[in-house]
């Protein structure tokens, strides 16, 4: 086991609706604050292991870990802007994706 | 390994033969392709023959051996390489009458792709035909009925069913 | 009622200007969308994995993409009616998030469809003879053909019909469908090239020989991307007769001998540039010769049956001149500006070619609203025998419209928002969606867009710059066509931030060239200023009516590379 240079979170993609989704505890999460976050390397392999296995499953696609940072809160915020982007949507159209479920439940974006 | 024959799962009776294994004495054996020279030579002129060949063949260095090969497999080292089928096109066109094959983990879904470009049968492995079984072969074969490339298969293509039907 | 329902009565001005579907053509799409809903079934029960599903989802238009899957829809040549574009709208409405992008490439993407929608999608587009076969994956992509096809007064022929040709011929081709990489052909039967045919995999300019005889002039190895290249010429005269069968020796080589070890490297382009044009033309001509040319003798007859149907409509006999719109324009300042940009000249008198800009002032290149979708179809009936055109410059023509008429329909557009008066100015940029939409994108392209277009937006200052045609591609991948902009805009990653380097002199005409390198990347908040420099170099510079690229083309690159040094001698980092 060796520590990890940042946290990670597991990110996917719905295989039926396409959505980003996020491995969990308790399985996978449209909201990245509700993210496994891995703090060293055999956790991180735990939440590929389980990601692979939602592969064969047929239930995601594309599973990659991605690095995080811990915010205020302890919500993992994603530290490259590719993430960033995924967490949210579009950033010309505020009104969809991720963002606008955020908005619509009043909360902060 | 599993074989397709018109949608169908069918008897294989054709055995690769390993490259270290002797030449049998009966049999309808596969050769690798370095082994053709060999084969045809020890083998009498009535015994069929196979070979697997890789997808960059050059159907020149075959067409010389036509009449003692009564099976071509072309080997698919991705079923997303489509070179196989270019191949199965040149061979034909070189006047290669026996069968042919395509071999590799090829996908229900290439059946007319194969038929088209005049292949026979198809040999995949076996896991895979546990999950692609027969049902969807034989579906695959079936989901078009007609196709507009000319030359290409067996039917005639749409283009030439327009010109017969306003002729 | 169109002219697409054969059981209901044609209305009156609604005839038969593109291609009507036969039988044959019906019950394929129908069996493409059979298969692709089996295809679904197999691959969310497990039957078939995502590796080998993959190539079967991209050869019905669909990729899974940054924040959902996005369905490309095929606009063959970039023709729609006023039926089938009612029916992209009701398709945004129904599956989607009520809009849509018009694309690069003459078709539509939806970008918020689901896996398990997809079939239903295809099946209401196949109920308009539409489609999205292979408008993605490693097949022969949507034939794409200059926009004012059948219109524009520089057309020796019109190219749909041969673009449709190659349609049917492309359409599940057995020996064709698993290609090192895509493959796009476009054509072009005009003297000017509106259809950027160097920059195709095969790009085809319909002319006549000395015995006046219709043909083909081949060009392969176009293509933009990692390693851009303009197209070489393989034959100069090819007789339509046998047009099917030499593509079929082009692409059997490519098939053969295209590299697939290197996915950056797979394009016919490369093939070319390795090889050389000698040898590969001595390759395809040896193919050519050898091929059995017999099932393709009657091919002239399929080609005259097409061509039948991109018949003109059915145009009133007008005076060339139209009093009505001169008085409009005296009479009306945005609706002047309008018709003077764009509006363009029609091959019959009294007529006029419109381009409806999607491209207003600060939105989103390309985008439309399903409810300007319908605008645009009910305009198109009302002003324009129902026909519209996309343009591979993300814009919407209608190719039919009176000039007595013009007015009116400014109006209409104008209550839509889609009256911008910009075709062909700065503001009318061509964008990918980058990074804001696209898994494969390096940096957002939409947002650089939006503020150049903001920082120009005073129509005026446009009219006096002239034309100049600004490409923002968000990747190296170039689907914005950067390469071939007058100014080109490539969103990188540098040390973790999204970062721009800029091109100057690509061109996507007959007289066409890749883009030069002006310097390092800046940062998105510095591109603006950047475009501004450029631009008031370029005004204090020109001669006469030189164009932005003109002026670029006689100055040097080295003038320009020295406009950005000076800016930023006050520390800017450019």
């Amino acid at each position: 086991m060796t520590q990890l240079k940042n946290p990670q979170i597991l990110f996917a993609s719905d295989l039926r609706d396409g959505e980003v989704l996020f491995l969990g505890p308790s399985g996978w999460a449209r909201d990245h604050r509700q993210a496994s976050v891995a703090r060293d390397s055999d956790e991180a392999l735990a939440l590929e292991a389980r990601g692979k296995a939602e592969i064969a499953a047929n239930r995601v696609v594309d599973v990659y870990l991605a690095d995080v940072a811990i915010g205020a809160g302890g919500a993992p915020e994603p530290l490259h802007y590719r993430e960033k982007m995924r967490i949210k949507g579009p950033s010309v159209r505020r009104d969809l994706g991720k963002q606008a479920r955020l908005a619509q439940a009043g909360e902060p974006r | 390994m599993a074989l397709i024959s018109d949608g169908n799962f069918v008897e294989n009776d054709w055995r690769h033969l390993a490259d270290e294994e002797d030449l049998p004495t009966a049999g309808k054996i596969i050769v690798s392709q370095k082994r053709l020279g060999e084969a045809l030579a020890a083998l009498p002129a009535d015994r069929p023959l196979g070979v697997v060949v890789a997808n960059t063949t050059d159907p020149a260095a075959l067409a010389p051996h036509f009449s003692r090969l009564a099976l071509i497999s072309v080997a698919f080292p991705s079923f997303a390489d489509g070179r196989g089928f270019s191949l199965a096109r040149l061979l034909r066109r070189a006047g290669f009458t026996g069968e042919l094959r395509a071999s590799g983990r090829l996908v229900a879904d290439q059946s007319v792709h194969a038929r088209q470009c005049g292949f026979d049968t198809i040999e995949i492995p076996t896991d895979l035909a546990a999950r692609q079984d027969e049902a969807q072969w034989r579906a695959a074969l079936g989901a078009y009925s007609e196709f507009y490339q000319e030359g290409y298969g067996v039917r005639s293509s749409i283009l030439e069913r327009r010109r017969k039907a306003t002729s | 009622m169109t002219a697409h329902d054969p059981q209901q009565a044609a209305r009156s001005n609604a005839p038969t200007t593109t291609y009507l579907y036969d039988a044959y053509d019906t019950a394929f799409v129908r069996e493409r969308v059979a298969e692709f809903r089996a295809q679904v079934a197999r691959r969310l029960e497990g039957a078939m994995t995502e590796d080998e599903f993959r190539p079967f989802r991209l050869m019905n238009g669909l990729y899974l993409q940054l924040h959902a899957y996005m369905l490309r829809v095929a606009i063959p040549y970039g023709t729609l009616t006023a039926r089938q574009m009612r029916r992209l709208a009701d398709i945004a409405d129904k599956w989607d998030k009520g809009y849509g992008h018009f694309t690069t490439r003459q078709n539509l993407q939806y970008n918020w469809p689901r896996l398990v929608d997809v079939p239903d999608i295809l099946e209401a587009l196949a109920d308009v003879e539409m489609h999205a076969i292979q408008t993605s994956g490693n097949c022969i992509r949507n034939v794409t053909a200059d926009h004012f096809a059948g219109v524009a007064i520089d057309e020796l022929e019109d190219p749909r019909p041969t673009a449709e040709f190659l349609r049917q011929w492309s359409s599940l081709h057995a020996e064709f469908s698993f290609l090192p990489r895509k493959f796009k052909i476009a054509v072009t039967g005009a003297t000017h090239d509106r259809a950027a045919i160097k920059a195709h995999d095969i790009g085809l300019r319909i002319h006549r020989d000395d015995k006046g005889e219709p043909g083909y002039e081949v060009i392969v190895g176009g293509g933009l991307g990692r390693s851009p290249f303009i197209g070489k010429t393989l034959r100069e005269f090819l007789p339509r007769e046998d047009l099917l069968a030499y593509l079929e020796a082009i692409l059997r080589v490519y098939n053969r001998f295209g590299r697939r070890d290197n996915k950056y490297k797979a394009r016919i382009k490369i093939l070319v540039h390795e090889t050389g044009i000698e040898a590969i033309r001595a390759q395809v001509e040896a193919e050519f010769g050898a091929m059995d040319r017999a099932p393709f003798k009657h091919d002239g007859v399929e080609f005259a049956r097409i061509a039948g149907f991109f018949a003109p409509p059915p145009y009133e006999s007008l005076p060339e001149e139209s009093p009505a719109l001169e008085e409009a324009k005296r009479a009306n300042a945005a609706f002047n500006a309008f018709a003077e940009v764009n509006v363009l000249a029609h091959k019959t008198p009294g007529y006029a070619i419109v381009t409806v800009s999607l491209k207003p002032i600060g939105g989103v290149p390309g985008d439309a609203t399903s409810a300007q979708m319908r605008v645009l179809a009910d305009l198109s009936e009302k002003f324009g025998f129902g026909e519209l055109r996309v343009s591979h410059e993300q814009n919407i023509i209608l190719p039919h419209v009176k000039k007595d008429d013009l007015f009116a329909l400014w109006r209409a557009l104008d209550a839509a928002g889609l009256a911008t008066a910009n075709a062909g100015l700065l503001t009318d940029i061509i964008s990918c969606p980058g990074l804001d939409y696209c898994a494969l994108a390096t940096a957002r392209s939409i947002p650089i867009a939006q503020a150049i277009s903001r920082r120009f937006a005073d129509f005026e200052r446009q009219r006096l710059i002239g034309k100049l045609g600004i490409k923002i591609s968000g990747c190296i991948n170039a689907c914005g066509h950067h390469h071939i902009g007058a100014i080109g805009i490539l969103g990188l990653e540098k040390k973790g931030q999204e970062s721009y380097q800029i091109t100057l002199g690509g061109d996507p005409s007959l007289a066409a060239s890749i883009g030069e390198l002006l310097g390092p990347g800046v940062s998105a908040d510095q591109v603006p200023d950047v475009i501004e420099h450029l631009v008031d170099f370029y005004l204090a510079e020109r001669r006469g009516e030189e164009r932005f690229i003109d002026t670029w083309r006689r100055l040097g690159h080295a003038r320009f590379k020295d406009v950005l040094r000076r800016e930023g001698e006050d520390g800017a980092d450019i």
